[in-house]
């Protein structure tokens, strides 16, 4: 699936950049584009080295499984096959917490812990489990109370109030966030009728 | 400014509630820490093809030239060209957004409707794609099963919705 989705990127870029005469450009692209993935990895080593540093403290500590405890009341509807006090709990909820104030890099390493445990109880290694799925359509529907990046840029170009925009995007936000989970609530409640 | 505190006294909470019970906290950070560069091992590669293909897919400015059958709809709706770029992009390549965004800023002002719209879809969604790619390369998942119709659904949803609420809420 993953395969299909990058061939697809590939193939129609290239072919339609030939079409429309934008060939000069593509190797260049070509060539720098692995210069933009390994600075991507870059940027996020050291955020992600940081937090799973601190978080294993949390974790071996046992403050990570009573924040999952806490929250696991509304985490098991979301997440009914992952069992209690299992740490993904505690991964996924610091994850949403992080994301919710605006603070991505950090979610990223919670996330990318919480996927790792996920992994652990999945039975099928290779394959997407149902919590997975549903972690990372919360994920890419990006609950952001704070989108600090654009206020910033909504402020730099001399903006009279850059805040305004936050109400509209939490709305948008979170309508986008509900019609996916309801999206793969449907989709395994179809599954599982059959 | 609340915010630029969260995360000094989060980590401080976690140090104290360490010490607290009495751990090995120096140890737990540096098991940590090479857990996160196992981790960071793992995304790069998913990381760097999907980087690699998306800036291809960029390139070649596909998107804009299939949509822009609607340019004339937009016109009639007084909703600006540059709206549709942006939104499609949005799932793809969060940094291209942006980008369309900030163009969008410059030319109109972030204060007029396209500019109080881009910021919406901006902040309405994330990088589909990218999330994707991050989180199952990982842990070296390959079948997604419906995962990425699932996150575009999501994607539109919230890109409609910032219409109607941008419209709505401010004109």
């Amino acid at each position: 699936m993953v395969a299909i989705i990058w061939s697809f990127l590939i193939i129609v870029g290239i072919g339609f950049s030939m079409i429309s005469g934008k060939s000069i450009s593509l190797s260049d692209t070509v060539l720098l584009s692995a210069n933009d993935g390994v600075k991507m990895v870059m940027d996020l080593l050291p955020i992600i080295i940081l937090w799973t540093g601190i978080m294993k403290i949390a974790e071996e500590s046992g403050l990570l499984q009573k924040i999952s405890n806490l929250l696991y009341p509304l985490l098991s509807k979301l997440f009914p096959s992952v069992p209690k006090n299992n740490d993904a709990l505690g991964y996924i909820a610091s994850n949403i917490a992080a994301n919710a104030m605006g603070l991505g890099s950090a979610a990223t390493p919670f996330g990318l812990k919480a996927m790792n445990e996920l992994q652990k109880i999945n039975e099928k290694k290779d394959t997407a489990s149902e919590a997975m799925i549903t972690f990372i359509v919360l994920n890419t529907s990006g609950v952001t109370i704070v989108p600090t990046t654009t206020i910033a840029l909504r402020l730099m170009h001399g903006s009279t109030n850059p805040e305004s925009i936050i109400i509209s995007s939490i709305i948008a936000t979170v309508c986008a966030s509900i019609a996916g989970l309801l999206f793969d609530y449907y989709i395994r409640r179809k599954k599982h009728g059959s | 400014m609340v915010a630029k505190l969260i995360i000094p006294i989060f980590i401080l909470i976690i140090i104290f509630y360490g010490l607290i019970k009495k751990i090995d906290i120096y140890e737990s950070f540096l098991t940590g820490v090479k857990e996160g560069l196992v981790t960071v091992y793992n995304i790069c590669p998913s990381i760097i093809a999907m980087v690699f293909a998306v800036n291809i897919f960029l390139n070649s400015n596909f998107l804009e030239n299939i949509f822009s059958f609607l340019n004339p709809l937009l016109l009639k709706l007084n909703i600006p060209i540059d709206i549709i770029p942006m939104a499609l992009l949005r799932p793809i390549s969060g940094t291209a957004s942006l980008s369309i965004m900030n163009d969008i800023f410059s030319k109109y002002g972030p204060d007029s409707f396209a500019g109080l719209l881009s910021s919406t879809i901006q902040g309405s969604t994330d990088t589909t794609i990218y999330v994707l790619a991050l989180y199952y390369g990982s842990v070296r998942i390959s079948k997604i099963k419906h995962t990425l119709i699932n996150g575009l659904f999501a994607d539109l949803v919230g890109i409609i919705t910032s219409f109607i609420v941008v419209y709505l809420l401010f004109c």
